[in-house]
């Protein structure tokens, strides 16, 4: 009795393979979800996350917040990331003179040295995206950049310099600070 | 008989002819509807939609270097894609396209694209042995047990078709239907026909019984090795097959040329393209089955099925000649 059971089941679950094909056959009917490429872009971007990039100032949309603190680097779990400092600018005759007397009266000497890093080199080859360098950032100088294009033909196409690239992008649009993507797009 | 033999030289090359052109063709409708299926355009930039797509893969299969693997037997290894190819020429000659348009007239056409049909697996077990790689023994051990066990339940529902048209000349039972889808033999031989089918697309190697060339198991089973032309004839013998699969089914169940208003090639064509296209809707449906799957569907199932479909055909061929009632 139960083997005629199974056998039956086995035939009324032929049904499914009509179940498949009318789902193949819907999704064949209905609109296509991909955009060709080279021809149009994709507009949904903002929420890609890219690599990483340097925020820029409020007054200067193009010199960096970052305040070279290198907690980034610290806690950065894959080491690409290395902060350099500037060197505080040599002092003038007169700066100097200042100094000595601001030290005799016991004050503490205000630092002159701008705090904006000289290079921030960053292996995107080695990046996770994990984002604890943002995370940690004490001056929210990291944000990650919605370029989804990104292509090279050598590892080293993927160890930059942040604060070249700003520089970079600040002589690609000299005006508007959102660059325009080159090619329109479809919904 | 050089009459005949001349019908026969023009019957072979406008078979050359159609098995390029179908090959094509049906490259290009397989991409395009697994491109629309899975919601993407498929090929789209070569010519108007993608058409010459084929074209410039074919150029290019054409182009490749021929390789050989390192201790494989070079006369088997190159026989193999011709020995696939040959035959598939001659399955063409008693296909009925129309009415008396046949390349060769003989009554026993049935009989002989089922005889030339069961080279295909030779040609697979030489080109999976002389190519001396695991994936490509194991894709023609796999290639020889699926097409032998699935030749049976194929002969044996064919076999029933023809005990009621009682002819095994393909014009013969497509003359025994009549006009209209209610006359056709798929009407009186459903199972016969689902048998068919399902033997069909084993004996093809189509998904979604396409172990013997597995993509994700066996990379592409016996023709792994193949490069150029080589892989270029396996893969147009595979779709002249399916071409001549889904012409006997037309033939034998649907009607063959018989059909309303149209002319009988159109209505052949129309057919059997019509078949063609469930079965590349049946390789984007269906995931592959298993092995002992495969094997237990046909010893298990269309084996008896076919065996009690063709007993109880004969039971009623020979009821109907002894009350003289024609049905």
């Amino acid at each position: 009795m139960n083997a005629i059971k199974e056998a039956l089941k086995n035939v009324s679950d032929l049904w499914s393979l009509m179940v498949g094909l009318k789902v193949t056959g819907r999704y064949f009917r209905e609109p296509q979800r991909t955009v060709r490429y080279p021809w149009k872009a994709l507009s949904n971007t903002d929420t890609y996350k890219g690599h990483l990039e340097l925020v820029g100032g409020m007054k200067d949309p193009f010199k960096p917040r970052c305040i070279s603190c290198g907690m980034c680097a610290l806690a950065c779990p894959s080491n690409c990331l290395t902060v350099v400092k500037r060197k505080a600018p040599k002092p003038t005759p007169e700066e100097e003179k200042a100094l000595a007397e601001a030290k005799e009266r016991g004050e503490k000497p205000k630092d002159k040295t701008p705090k904006d890093p000289e290079k921030f080199i960053y292996d995107f080859s080695l990046c996770s995206l994990c984002g604890t360098c943002m995370e940690n950032c004490p001056a929210g100088a990291l944000q990650f950049s919605g370029n989804i294009y990104m292509a090279g033909y050598s590892r080293n196409d993927f160890l930059f310099d942040l604060v070249v690239k700003m520089r970079e992008s600040e002589a690609a649009s000299p005006a508007e600070p959102a660059a325009a993507p080159a090619a329109t797009s479809e919904a | 008989m050089p009459a005949e033999f001349i019908r026969i030289l023009i019957g072979l090359v406008a078979v050359a002819v159609s098995v390029g052109l179908i090959g094509l063709v049906m490259v290009w409708v397989e991409r395009k509807v697994a491109g629309h299926i899975q919601r993407r355009p498929g090929p789209y930039e070569v010519g108007p939609n993608g058409v010459l797509q084929p074209l410039a893969d074919a150029l290019k299969l054409v182009g490749k270097q021929l390789f050989m693997p390192d201790g494989a037997d070079p006369i088997l290894y190159w026989l193999a894609p011709v020995l696939s190819f040959i035959p598939v020429l001659l399955l063409f000659l008693p296909l009925p396209v129309g009415d008396g348009l046949m390349a060769l007239d003989i009554n026993l056409g049935l009989l002989l694209i089922l005889a030339f049909a069961g080279l295909t697996v030779l040609s697979l077990l030489l080109g999976g042995w002389a190519s001396n790689t695991k994936y490509c023994l194991l894709g023609a051990a796999r290639a020889v047990a699926q097409s032998v066990a699935y030749e049976i339940p194929l002969l044996l529902s064919v076999l029933a078709v023809s005990f009621v048209a009682g002819s095994l000349n393909l014009a013969e039972v497509v003359k025994g239907q009549g006009t209209w889808p209610w006359n056709w033999n798929i009407m009186t031989q459903p199972l016969a026909f689902l048998i068919y089918i399902v033997s069909a697309l084993g004996e093809t190697n189509r998904a979604p019984f396409d172990l013997p060339e597995a993509e994700s198991e066996l990379t592409a089973g016996f023709h792994t090795e193949y490069s150029g032309m080589g892989f270029g004839l396996f893969f147009l013998a595979e779709y002249a097959n399916m071409v001549v699969v889904c012409s006997v089914a037309t033939a034998l169940f649907l009607g063959g040329w018989q059909g309303p208003v149209l002319p009988g090639p159109v209505w052949f064509v129309l057919k059997v393209s019509l078949l063609m296209l469930l079965m590349v809707f049946f390789r984007w449906t269906y995931p592959r089955v298993r092995f002992d799957q495969l094997l237990t569907i046909n010893w298990k199932w269309l084996m008896p099925l076919a065996v009690l479909n063709l007993l109880a055909t004969s039971f009623f061929v020979k009821l109907a000649q002894f009350t003289e009632v024609r049905w």
